[in-house]
């Protein structure tokens, strides 16, 4: 603290023979890290949970802001795309969840493998692709990801599965549960748990909404999901539980959505508009980050909000692409149903539209 | 349009009355009725006569259903009617199926049939099969009804129909309505059938209204299963079709008429048990079939007709092969032009018509 205050002085009293403001932003010196208290998380089976404490360094901060900023901005610029109806079907938004998907792809490695369900968006962008090529691909575009044939759930990266439409699994999961508890693999199940499943709550679905617990003889962990911090050190935490070869773990992220359940869906039948509105002023994921790392004086305001306009102006430039890139050539409608065979034809509508299939 | 929904919103007697008063006319004359409102109306009254039944389902009471078709009944029949599920298909089918074999009469929403995978054990091994591996003991009443086949933009694991996976299956009644008169015809009788009963709604037809006659208006409207309606006569060629793609027919017929040709369309209305006897009696007539399905070509509805054709007497009155228009090959892109040449569209219909008619 004295070094940095000390440096501080000189940088302030160099600045003195500068007139311009500009120059004493640019020289000022922020801390390179700075510790944080996170919530400790609730433990099922688990002796020890994950540290209390965390230690997060400037670099990593921007980054992660960066991040969040980037996946809240893409969300809401595809809301605007669905409501211009240059998105069209179904389209499942993830704003206000930033912290699970970018705090969890900070606890794990590039070469693990994560599979999800149809809120998606996030996690593409996290696992690698860029906001052009998964706007592209909502909007229906040969620059998208899957070409344009996928959609909004449909979306696939290195070592990311997707992306999945139909969920319903509560006996499959309790399958997966039992053969991953049974061969030791190495899996973390996560529960995004945004406190409802499309129009109805977990108390009006679930005989436990301990969901964290429902493994059984899985060990769970309960985590806070609106803290980055607090999903990251519990995703280390995790991974390097299944890492040591003691089998699965599970994850419930406490976190909320603040769109409803997919654009068609306004959100506000079965919640309170109050209830968005305080989670919102008291828990937005990207707020709690900015708020620390100013305070901590790991960055400044002026620092963060240049991060933001470098953030709209990479959404519009997406979006510009999304909506300007063609559509796939009809030619290609029958392409890509089998992997590695030869291609052959495809029947259209009746026998005498035929498309060619390639892999 | 809001005039037209407002007249719907009144009680029917007052309406007729109205038109009564207006057009001095002594018969109730035919009002408009959307598709989603006649199943609403039809399993309103059916609910409302026995108190067996009961509805269950994702969404179904307190968010009104999904597509807003069970609206307004949860408010008028409480929690023991109408009953919302976790997202557990295959434990709620499962539930559904052993309350119709204890004597209630289910119906099993299921929020789109591409959900039903989840549960296809229940509905064929549980439901389908039980009355004939009971020797004629167990009967099961339940009726599993929902959307079925392409909506617009909801991309591959959204746009299946299952109208040959369930036709296929002996034990099951599987019926698949066009217009609002069918749907509230064919609901009531599944609900009244005591065999299990798949319901293949069609989600883009739920807001389309249609003239909603007399005869249909009444508590005790009932469309048999099992029979077909000419809804066109003609004497150039039959066309056959199911669902949506009939009013893609009666519009190609429109079309062709101003040359000269006259089909005669056919809607199905059922899909097992199959009323081939209408379809050999129009072959018969016009000498020439095409069949139209939004489903895939392989082993489909189309199939089905073309290879019962051959086995009967109508096969020695057709001057030309018969021909199938149905969905292309491939599972459903998302991309619009793609998906545009995915499903059957009216060029398709008109094309493959003047094909078999040599024209």
């Amino acid at each position: 603290m004295r070094k940095m205050l000390a440096a501080v002085s000189r940088v302030l009293a160099g600045a003195a023979q500068k007139p311009a403001s500009r120059v004493l932003v640019a020289s000022r010196n922020f801390a390179n890290d700075a510790t944080f208290e996170i919530k400790k998380c609730d433990l099922h089976r688990l002796e020890e949970g994950p540290p209390v404490t965390t230690v997060l360094t400037r670099e990593d901060g921007l980054k992660y802001y960066r991040m969040m900023q980037t996946v809240r901005r893409m969300e809401l610029k595809a809301d605007q795309l669905y409501k211009q109806k240059i998105i069209r079907g179904f389209c499942h938004l993830c704003d206000g969840q930033e912290a699970c998907c970018v705090g969890l792809e900070a606890g794990i490695n590039p070469t693990d493998h994560l599979i999800t369900a149809y809120r998606a968006h996030g996690f593409t962008f996290t696992r690698g692709l860029s906001v052009r090529e998964i706007l592209a691909e909502l909007t229906g575009r040969r620059g998208g990801c899957a070409k344009g044939k996928g959609g909004s759930m449909h979306m696939y990266a290195k070592n990311f599965y997707g992306g999945n439409g139909i969920v319903g699994a509560q006996g499959q999961i309790f399958e997966a549960y039992n053969m991953a508890a049974l061969w030791k693999l190495p899996c973390i199940f996560i529960c995004e748990n945004n406190r409802y499943g499309m129009g109805t709550s977990v108390e009006r679905a679930a005989a436990s909404t301990d969901y964290y617990k429902r493994g059984d003889f899985i060990p769970g962990l309960r985590v806070d999901g609106m803290d980055i911090l607090c999903v990251r050190e519990a995703t280390r935490f995790a991974a390097a539980y299944c890492r040591s070869g003691k089998g699965p773990i599970l994850m419930e992220l406490q976190t909320y959505r603040y769109h409803g359940h997919s654009m068609s869906d306004p959100g506000v039948s079965y919640r309170t508009r109050e209830e968005i509105q305080e989670v919102r002023s008291k828990s937005d994921p990207i707020m709690l980050l900015k708020d620390r790392m100013v305070n901590s004086n790991l960055a400044s305001v002026e620092e963060l909000k240049e991060i933001d306009v470098e953030v709209r102006k990479e959404i519009e430039d997406a979006a510009q692409f999304a909506t300007a890139d063609p559509e796939p050539p009809l030619e290609e409608l029958g392409y890509h149903i089998y992997s590695s065979d030869p291609p052959f034809e495809v029947r259209g509508a009746n026998q005498w539209i035929k498309f060619k299939s390639v892999s | 349009m809001a005039a037209v929904s407002g007249l719907v919103r009144r009680p029917l007697q007052q309406v007729s009355g109205l038109l009564r008063r207006r057009f001095h006319r002594t018969a109730p004359t035919a009002l408009q009725m959307t598709v989603r409102d006649a199943i609403n109306q039809g399993m309103d009254e059916e609910l409302e006569r026995d108190e067996k039944v009961f509805l269950l389902g994702e969404e179904v009471a307190q968010y009104d259903g999904a597509y807003k078709v069970s609206r307004g009944l949860w408010k008028k029949y409480g929690d023991k009617r109408i009953i919302d599920t976790p997202i557990s298909e295959m434990g709620f089918a499962g539930i559904a199926v052993g309350a119709a074999m204890a004597g209630l009469r289910p119906i099993c929403e299921f929020m789109t049939f591409n959900f039903s995978m989840q549960a296809i054990d229940q509905v064929i091994n549980s439901a389908a099969k039980t009355y004939y591996m009971s020797g004629g003991l167990q009967p099961v009443p339940i009726v599993f009804r929902g959307p079925n086949g392409a909506s617009a933009g909801v991309a591959a694991q959204h746009s299946q129909c299952f109208a040959a996976w369930y036709g296929h299956c002996p034990g099951l009644k599987v019926v698949s309505p066009w217009n609002s008169e069918d749907a509230k015809g064919l609901i009531k009788s599944a609900i009244r059938d005591n065999n299990p009963v798949v319901v293949l709604e069609n989600e883009l037809m739920y807001g389309v209204p249609f003239e909603f006659p007399a005869e249909a208006q009444s508590k005790d409207f009932l469309v048999p299963i099992g029979k077909a309606k000419v809804e066109r006569q003609g004497t150039h060629i039959t066309v056959v079709s199911h669902s949506r793609p009939v009013g893609h027919c009666l519009e190609a017929a429109t079309v062709l008429s101003k040359e000269g040709i006259e089909c005669e369309v056919i809607n199905m209305r059922t899909i097992r048990p199959m009323d081939i006897d209408t379809i050999e009696a129009s072959v018969m007539k016009t000498n020439h079939l095409i069949t139209v399905e939004g489903g895939w070509p392989q082993f489909g509805v189309g199939a089905e007709i073309c290879a019962r054709i051959m086995e009967g007497p109508a096969f020695n009155f057709l001057d030309a092969p018969a021909v199938r228009v149905t969905g292309a090959d491939v599972p459903m892109p998302y991309a619009k032009i793609l998906e545009d040449n995915s499903v059957p569209q009216v060029k398709d219909i008109i094309f493959a018509i003047k094909k078999t008619l040599n024209i």
